[in-house]
């Protein structure tokens, strides 16, 4: 390798000041002028050692998809009276549309179809007499991008509602098709936290139906109606309750208009919190509206299929305010003021993996762990200063550099550190102790054999890295692989183990065989303490 | 000069041992092999990440008997529960086969019927772990094909820098560590976990190094050969010069994972119990299994 002492502690030192600095930050932060220079990350521990909530969330894409048929099935209805084109049949499949209307009309459906609903395609129109029957569906395409979009979306609103929590250091990715990967280190509330990420949020105004209601006694709701329940809570006794509330099914305004929401105190409430949201333009004209049209009348607010109140309006609502009371406790109204303000979930989530660790059960797993293992490595070390002697001293040397490149790389890489990762360190450990005892015995072999300490250190070296090499390079191999195919922990350990395979092999070269060259260049000495 | 050696130079003939050898490891995979298909069958020991279902750990305030906390639960409308004691302390594993549906989820459900049934005892739940069915079976065919990608590889690579019968060897003695450490553990009745998939690959790796250190020597001894029928001379030869080798590098590792084994608490317990028995195993098998396979199948086929 590289021949000139001078030039390789000259590289040993350079690594170690940067791997030195890399690591500072994990034991003192960086204060005034510092700041700007030295990095500032510090190694991240995984969920399992430092406590918090690993969710994976599955967005329930199917549903969306449904919904959006349903919404595209009433307006394209709704446009059709409106342009006076009679339907003999109209019927909704899984994700198209199936209508039946007089040959005449075809070219106004059609007209109809290509203004207001360009994402519909045409299918093959089968004529039967008078009638035509078509059908028309979203394309392939067209389903796909919607997904795409939706689990976009999806990522979007639980990272805004994450950080408006307050969490730090969450991780919110994308995986798979429709499925997206939360970690929460060191929450406190995990369910709280779970309920706000969990929720679909889907804000929305309807009319309540006082014709109906009196004749309305459960059941099939009348047509173009719907029941809700409604919960109530009794302030004197806190008992909840629920009802179930007649409601016209159009809504009348949705929560995509909004453009806050904050919690407040006081007001007709007394002392109860509740959401005071306000609206874009857009919004407020739709509200002023709305409100207008419907002095006397009752106007339900509904989050997610639950009527959370149904006040009625006193008079017409201009400047786009209106309020949302139900009895909330502080907590609970500050989280509907986030989801409120992140927007809803383009379509419901559903949680597939949940994994909570208390933050005492990870604390004390990291003690522990880290006593073991620096007792561990004490033991190494002491049992390589007695066996190999003034030679376990320089391996015991090339150990700590080693360690501390590895360090210095995890905090250069922002590695999360977690238990199969913390295994992954100990492997390589094993593998640093290995190579040093390799080259030894070898060297030793060589010193029986009668030759000099210089060529018995030289060949020792030469004959043990073909070996050293070959091993590392099948573990290599192995992680590699891991790193591709495997998920989660597995992946974690796939990267510590590289990680420290590649400083592994690099020590092997440049570490202990440079102080065993300075050592005998030197003193030449006759014999070796091995 | 002198040196402090464990093994003063010696000459075991592990070859002529290898019949014992083969039968032990039979033995071995055979039982890991029994394991594996009752794992695949869903009758061991599996934790939640593969199965899918609720994993709670939840301590007590005060002493509770197992027996109560199961009718306890068994009352409540969780029928299909495993319990486990942590020994020594008041903590308890609670796994089910249930997940959260839509309606409930299961920890609220469990808590509630602990803190009706449990009035006056105080309990703090440390720890839960819902999966999906469908996401455990990911996991569980993800790294299957990890594992044996990565075997493939291996193959492919010692047969490259040896010979394809030493990359078959090494992949065998690799497989026999894994399987026998699966058996050992589905025996133990200990929880097959994602920590203890890790704990397999580290010791697949350990007992990789470990039979290339000894193949290398195979390899770099086998020009002084004298004859073609020495061959098994030379592998007890290469076993018996790097025997100290691989005697010190267990004896270090072992030391390492003891400390973690016994000092590391409860959470690393079965993880480094894993890895001190696979560290066992894979020194024996780099001796006793590798290098006799070469030897035996070097002489079928001449």
């Amino acid at each position: 390798m590289l021949k000139s002492i001078k030039l390789r502690v000259f590289f040993i030192v350079l690594f170690l000041i940067i791997s030195v600095i890399y690591c500072l930050p994990n034991i003192i932060e960086p204060t005034g002028a510092w700041k700007k220079y030295l990095p500032s990350d510090k190694i991240h521990l995984g969920l399992d050692l430092k406590g918090g909530m690993h969710l994976l969330l599955e967005l329930d894409t199917a549903k969306m998809l449904e919904n959006m048929v349903n919404r595209k099935f009433d307006a394209l209805k709704d446009g059709m009276i409106r342009d006076g084109i009679r339907f003999l049949g109209l019927d909704k499949k899984e994700y198209s549309l199936s209508i039946i209307i007089r040959a005449e009309q075809k070219d106004k459906l059609y007209n109809l179809i290509g203004k207001e609903f360009p994402d519909l395609k045409a299918g093959a129109a089968k004529i039967d007499g008078e009638n035509v029957s078509v059908e028309f569906f979203l394309s392939e395409k067209e389903l796909s991008n919607i997904k795409e979009n939706a689990v976009h979306q999806a990522l979007e609103t639980i990272r805004n509602r994450i950080d408006q929590f307050g969490v730090s250091e969450p991780v919110i990715v994308r995986q798979g098709e429709n499925q997206i990967l939360v970690q929460l280190p060191g929450i406190k509330d995990p369910q709280r936290a779970l309920e706000l990420i969990g929720r679909t949020a889907q804000l929305e105004f309807k009319l309540v139906d006082e014709e109906n209601a009196a004749r309305y006694t459960g059941g099939i709701p009348p047509e173009g109606d719907e029941a809700l329940t409604m919960k109530t809570k009794n302030k004197e006794t806190g008992i909840s309750t629920t009802t179930q509330i007649l409601l016209k099914k159009q809504s009348l305004l949705t929560g995509e208009l909004l453009t806050d929401a904050r919690v407040k105190i006081g007001g007709e409430f007394g002392s109860e919190p509740y959401v005071a949201i306000e609206f874009n333009n857009e919004g407020a004209k739709l509200f002023d509206k709305v409100t207008a049209d419907n002095v006397g009348k009752r106007i339900a607010i509904i989050l997610d299929d639950t009527v959370y109140s149904a006040p009625v309006v006193k008079e017409r609502i201009s400047g786009g305010r209106a309020s949302i009371s139900g009895s909330f406790t502080m907590d609970e109204a500050k989280d509907l003021a986030i989801v409120l303000r992140a927007g809803a979930l383009p379509a419901p989530v559903k949680v597939v993996q949940n994994i909570t660790i208390g933050p005492s059960l990870g604390q004390d797993s990291i003690r522990k762990g880290v006593q073991a293992a620096i007792l561990g490595a004490i033991i190494v070390i002491v049992f390589m200063i007695f066996y190999y002697r003034y030679s376990g001293i320089v391996a015991d040397i090339a150990l700590c550099l080693n360690l501390l490149y590895l360090l210095g790389a995890f905090s250069a890489l922002q590695a999360t550190m977690t238990l199969p990762g913390i295994a992954g360190i100990i492997l390589t450990m094993g593998m640093g102790v290995d190579s040093n005892v390799l080259i030894f015995e070898r060297i030793r072999e060589e010193l029986r054999l009668g030759k000099t300490v210089r060529a018995a250190v030289d060949v020792g070296y030469e004959k043990a890295w073909v070996t050293i090499f070959d091993s590392h390079i099948t573990t290599l191999i192995t992680t590699f692989v891991l790193f591709i195919f495997g998920t989660g922990p597995i992946k974690g350990f796939a990267v510590t183990l590289s990680i420290g395979v590649i400083v592994n092999l690099f020590t092997a070269v440049l570490g202990s065989k440079t102080i065993f060259d300075w050592i005998l260049t030197k003193y030449k000495p006759r014999s070796l303490s091995i | 000069m002198k040196f402090i050696e464990i093994t003063k130079k010696t000459s075991i003939d592990f070859i002529g041992l290898r019949n014992k050898a083969f039968v032990l490891s039979l033995a071995l995979v055979l039982f890991g092999f029994f394991a594996f298909i009752m794992i695949a069958l869903g009758k061991a020991n599996e934790s939640v990440d593969f199965t899918g279902g609720t994993q709670l750990q939840v301590k007590f305030e005060d002493q509770i008997a197992i027996g109560d906390l199961r009718s306890v639960l068994t009352g409540g409308g969780i029928g299909d529960v495993q319990i486990q004691q942590a020994s020594g302390t008041k903590e308890f594993f609670i796994k089910t086969k249930l997940a959260d549906a839509e309606k409930e989820k299961i920890q609220d459900k469990l808590s509630g019927i602990l803190s009706k049934d449990f009035q006056g005892k105080k309990f703090q739940i440390l720890g839960s772990n819902m999966v999906g069915s469908t996401v455990g079976k990911a996991l569980k065919k993800n790294a299957i094909i990890a594992v044996v990608i990565s075997m493939i590889c291996i193959i492919v690579y010692i047969a490259w820098r040896f010979t394809f019968i030493f990359g078959i060897a090494a992949t065998i003695a690799t497989f026999h560590d894994v399987l026998a450490l699966l058996g050992i553990f589905y025996l133990l009745n200990m929880e097959i976990n994602i920590l203890f998939i890790t704990a397999l690959l580290t010791i697949a790796g350990y007992s990789l190094t470990d039979t290339v250190v000894v193949f290398d020597r195979i390899r770099e001894n086998i020009p002084k050969m004298k004859s073609k029928t020495d061959f098994g001379n030379t592998i007890n030869r290469s076993i018996n010069e790097v025997l100290s080798r691989t005697l010190i590098t267990s004896i270090t590792t072992l030391l390492a994972i003891g400390s973690i084994l016994f000092l590391g608490g409860q959470v690393l317990f079965e993880f480094s119990l894993a890895l001190f028995i696979g560290v066992l195993i894979g020194t024996y098998s780099s001796i006793f299994v590798a290098s006799p396979i070469v030897y035996v199948w070097r002489k079928k086929v001449r």
